[in-house]
């Protein structure tokens, strides 16, 4: 090695002279430290998370123990002042909003990766990337303000009443089942939810389509295909896993979404929720009692509630994480 | 089929994904220029120099402006972003610098999980770690849930960046007779800042943002504090309280909270974005020489 | 040139007008031979750029029917980039340019107006590495080129793929097991499978990528063994690293060296007496 390898890996002085003197000894005492250390704050990860487990569970014992786990689940009444904890509705508008939100995010966000990764012209390409980039980054209270001061009030106008008044012209029957128009309600919450965990669905597409192989995509090419043909034959069935794992991982998301959600949705406890009426999720609940909790079931519930946040979101990401791997295996042997 | 039939299935198929990918632009264009608009309207030189006070201050039309929240959240990402780095960076080391160590499947799988948690639930274990034992709420336990939120993130890219700096720099170094540890540091670490910066910002941007497990650990205030032991205001979660206060004043403000948080988020994504290209460059060039 | 003179020629040195001559007198030349047919396909100063690389320059060669061309030369010597101009599988590279002609049954497949997809169609391709769709069946694999032109009935699918698979000489080892998923099959018999679904669209050409270098020998040979037959009814063009394989194979050979066509002609002469120093030095393993 000359003193110009030295130069091109950017190698210090001090470097340069820790080579001059060698030390084998402490050498490999600084090696052990170093790599203990570094295990050490490595499994840190491995400790909060199982920290997250215990705790929630721990600060939740109490309802589980006094409620029971299946009642707590199945109980649609919550009114902390006679103790009664059921949270059967905020299970309910969770995974509702969630899964109506994904319905949504999915072809919108595959289509966008599609677009991107596959028909776009580079500059444009780059362009739609930045800026669905920047859309996973924009905090979720700024949207929410948007949300509050513009888009909720002009959907309310714009479109939910006109909807109503037509139902009641037309279709009596759907009135009730839509509700009156709150400016604040569930499909709002719905849109905006979907809107924000569409980056999450585009960015994981975009890369399993960036994953499979060049020589599968000619494959269908040599055979005479058009673009989108490759797409259908060859791209979309090789990295079908990914974007089922990006679906998953963005379902995750959407669950966990607070602030969007716990400034839009009008948090109402009370089954049934209606697409025009307000509702409440499990992290708007947390968010909107947590602070006032103050009398120890209601506390131990407000827990619970996040304990079955967080086991569902555990399997979902887990089950996301084990096709993700299955993917990436895939695409070596090819 | 004829090729006709074929090329115009293709040709529909650009126009759907175009329209899709309009569905997602166009709302993220509106609300940026909707929260630049609002927001510049409400800045001014209170925002900046005031504390908030009461409802009544605004109303009476005393100045009030959110200095205390700026402050607050500089303090508490700052203290988060130090107690996060060391164990972000040393998991991510971990996981590519030792890469068949038993645990490393793990506390990748892990490490994805916390990433993909809600943070609301950071906020709860934050909560429970620091808020009760303490006997209150604090700016510093508003860090440290930050702080959990920003480690596996870290985690993540931090590995990711380290695996694609060359290996040769590695073997480069341990054949000069440099210790493994002494390899990583003065060689690794250096050689890849760049791409190690551009994760650390984006963990930074990303808990920056970050109301929900706020909520819970710092609180809130309305006055300026500088004691981390004591509850402490910060932007996005005065953006929330302020967003649904009834207060049309306050509502206001809460514009140009949102302004300022905005750029902030945005500026650091920015910066992020250039430092990655220029990283990239760096590595395609030593890939080639 | 007078007929029975070699068969070769030069695009290393000389203008553009020469080379052209060239070819000409070839084509002339080889077309008196009574096993030469007219050429199906033949390329006129064929040169694919690379941004501001060059990958081939000034190719020009005759490509005969029902017989197979070998294309060799060391690695980087841009035998498979001339090989992929042959289908217009650079358009899908944004920075490759193509110029030059490339004349299948007498028209320019490059000009204007001409549909890549219908070019590719025409002439099938099989690559170096067996690239079966994983997650696809057999079955679907052979009828994946018919159902792309909307052929959806069962009976016309399933002749063509038994067809197919029996040109490929696959069919025995398969037909008990159609629905199974393609990455079930072994090397050897996923790259038989992707010659199966080239056919299966009747392609007037075969182009193959070192279709052999990723198999074991015992593969090989049957894939050998296969394009031998295939040569009876189609025109292949083979890129190969393998001289032998050469030899064995192909009727011409064209020779490649740093982007440039060193020599082409029938390969008994090519192999035996090579009129190039360079091509000389490379059949002796001078280097490589």
């Amino acid at each position: 090695m000359t003193r110009q390898d030295l130069s091109l890996l950017q190698v210090d002085e001090v470097t340069v002279a820790a080579i001059r003197t060698p030390a084998p000894r402490y050498r490999r005492a600084g090696d052990r430290v170093f790599s203990t250390a570094i295990v050490a704050v490595g499994s840190s990860i491995i400790v909060l998370a199982v920290a997250m487990g215990v705790i929630l569970y721990r600060d939740s014992a109490l309802t589980f123990s006094e409620i029971g786990f299946l009642e707590f689940i199945s109980g649609t009444g919550w009114n902390p002042v006679d103790g009664v904890h059921g949270s059967l509705p905020f299970l309910i508008g969770t995974l509702a909003t969630s899964a109506v939100a994904l319905a949504i995010a999915m072809p919108v966000g595959v289509g966008t990766a599609i677009f991107s990764a596959e028909y776009a012209p580079k500059p444009v390409a780059n362009v739609v990337n930045y800026l669905v980039d920047l859309l996973a980054a924009v905090p979720s209270v700024v949207i929410g303000l948007w949300g509050i001061f513009v888009f909720a009030p002009w959907a309310r106008n714009a479109v939910y009443m006109p909807v109503y008044q037509w139902a009641g012209e037309n279709a009596q029957w759907l009135q009730p089942l839509l509700g009156s128009p709150t400016t604040y309600n569930i499909t709002t919450a719905t849109l905006l939810l979907a809107f924000m965990i569409i980056p999450y669905t585009m960015a994981l597409t975009r890369d399993a389509i960036k994953l499979v192989p060049t020589d599968q995509r000619e494959a269908a090419w040599g055979l005479g295909a058009t673009r989108w043909e490759v797409m259908r034959v060859s791209v979309l069935p090789a990295a079908r896993g990914g974007i089922v794992a990006g679906g998953l991982l963005s379902l995750a998301r959407a669950l966990g979404e607070t602030m969007v959600l716990a400034m839009l949705i009008g948090n109402a406890n009370r089954l049934p929720f209606l697409p025009f009426r307000p509702a409440a999720t499990m992290p708007s609940v947390i968010v909107n009692e947590f602070r006032e909790a103050v009398e120890t079931l209601h506390f131990t519930s407000v827990m619970a509630v996040g304990f079955v946040l967080f086991v569902m979101t555990l399997v979902i990401n887990l089950t996301a994480a084990f096709l993700q791997r299955k993917l990436v295996k895939g695409a070596n042997r090819l | 089929m004829t090729l006709r039939r074929r090329y115009a299935r293709d040709r529909v198929v650009v126009g759907i994904t175009a329209v899709a990918t309009f569905v997602v632009i166009a709302p993220l264009v509106v609300i940026i220029l909707y929260v630049l608009v609002n927001g510049v309207g409400a800045l001014s030189v209170d925002f900046f120099t005031e504390e908030l006070g009461s409802p009544s201050r605004a109303m009476t039309g005393r100045p009030t402006g959110l200095v205390h929240s700026i402050y607050g959240t500089i303090i508490i990402d700052l203290l988060a972003l130090f107690m996060a780095l060391p164990f972000g960076l040393g998991a991510g080391i971990m996981l590519s610098e030792y890469p068949d160590h038993p645990l490393n499947p793990p506390i990748r799988i892990l490490a994805g999980t916390l990433n993909g948690m809600p943070a609301v639930l950071i906020g709860l274990i934050a909560f429970s770690l620091v808020v009760r034992p303490m006997g209150g709420f604090s700016g510093f336990a508003g860090s440290v849930a930050l702080a959990f939120l920003m480690i596996p993130i870290i985690a993540r890219s931090t590995e990711s960046v380290l695996r694609i700096t060359p290996w040769t720099l590695r073997e480069a170094g341990l054949a000069l007779g440099l210790p493994r540890w002494r390899v990583t540091l003065s060689l690794v670490l250096p050689a890849s800042r760049s791409g190690l910066i551009t994760g650390v910002m984006i963990a930074f941007a990303r808990a920056a943002g970050e109301a929900a497990p706020l909520l819970f650990t710092s609180f809130g205030q309305n006055y300026m504090n500088t004691d981390i032991t004591r509850a402490m205001d910060s932007l996005p979660q005065r953006l929330y309280s302020l967003a649904i206060s009834p207060y049309p004043h306050w509502h206001e403000m809460g514009w140009a909270a949102g302004i300022v948080l905005l750029v902030f988020v945005m500026a650091i994504f920015l910066i992020a974005r250039v430092v990655t290209a220029r990283f990239a460059a760096w590595i395609h060039d030593r890939m080639n020489e | 040139m007078e007929a029975g003179t070699k068969n070769q020629t030069k695009t290393q040195d000389g203008g553009r007008a020469q080379e052209r001559g060239q070819r000409q007198e070839i084509a002339t030349n080889l077309a008196g031979d009574p096993s030469a047919g007219e050429p199906r396909m033949s390329t006129e100063d064929l040169s694919v750029f690379y941004g501001p690389a060059v990958g081939v320059r000034n190719i020009s060669i005759p490509i005969y029917d029902k017989n197979t061309t070998a294309l060799i030369g060391p690695s980087g010597c841009g035998k498979t980039t001339f090989l992929r101009a042959l289908n217009r599988l650079h358009d899908l590279t944004p920075e490759a340019r193509v110029t030059g002609r490339a004349l299948l049954d007498g028209e320019d497949i490059y000009a204007a107006g001409v549909d890549p997809v219908t070019v590719r169609r025409r002439i099938g391709m099989v690559f170096q590495k067996p690239t079966p769709f994983p997650t696809k069946s057999i079955y679907e694999n052979v009828a994946a080129g018919m159902r792309l032109v909307g052929i959806r009935r069962r009976d016309a699918l399933d002749a063509v793929v038994e067809q197919s698979l029996q040109r490929a000489a696959l069919w025995n080892e398969v037909k008990d097991r159609l629905k199974t998923p393609a990455n079930s099959l072994s090397g050897g018999q996923q790259q038989r499978l992707c010659i199966a679904r080239a056919l299966a669209v009747d392609p007037e050409m075969l182009l193959m990528d070192e279709p052999t270098s990723s198999l074991d020998p015992k593969s090989a040979a049957s894939i050998e063994e296969l394009v031998r037959g295939l040569s009876e009814s189609l025109s292949t063009v083979i890129v190969t690293h393998n001289m032998h394989q050469a030899e064995r194979l192909a009727t011409y050979t064209a020779f490649f060296y740093l982007g440039d066509l060193v020599e082409f002609g029938a390969s008994d002469e090519l192999f035996s007496n090579p009129q190039e120093d360079r091509t000389k030095e490379y059949l002796t393993g001078a280097f490589g």
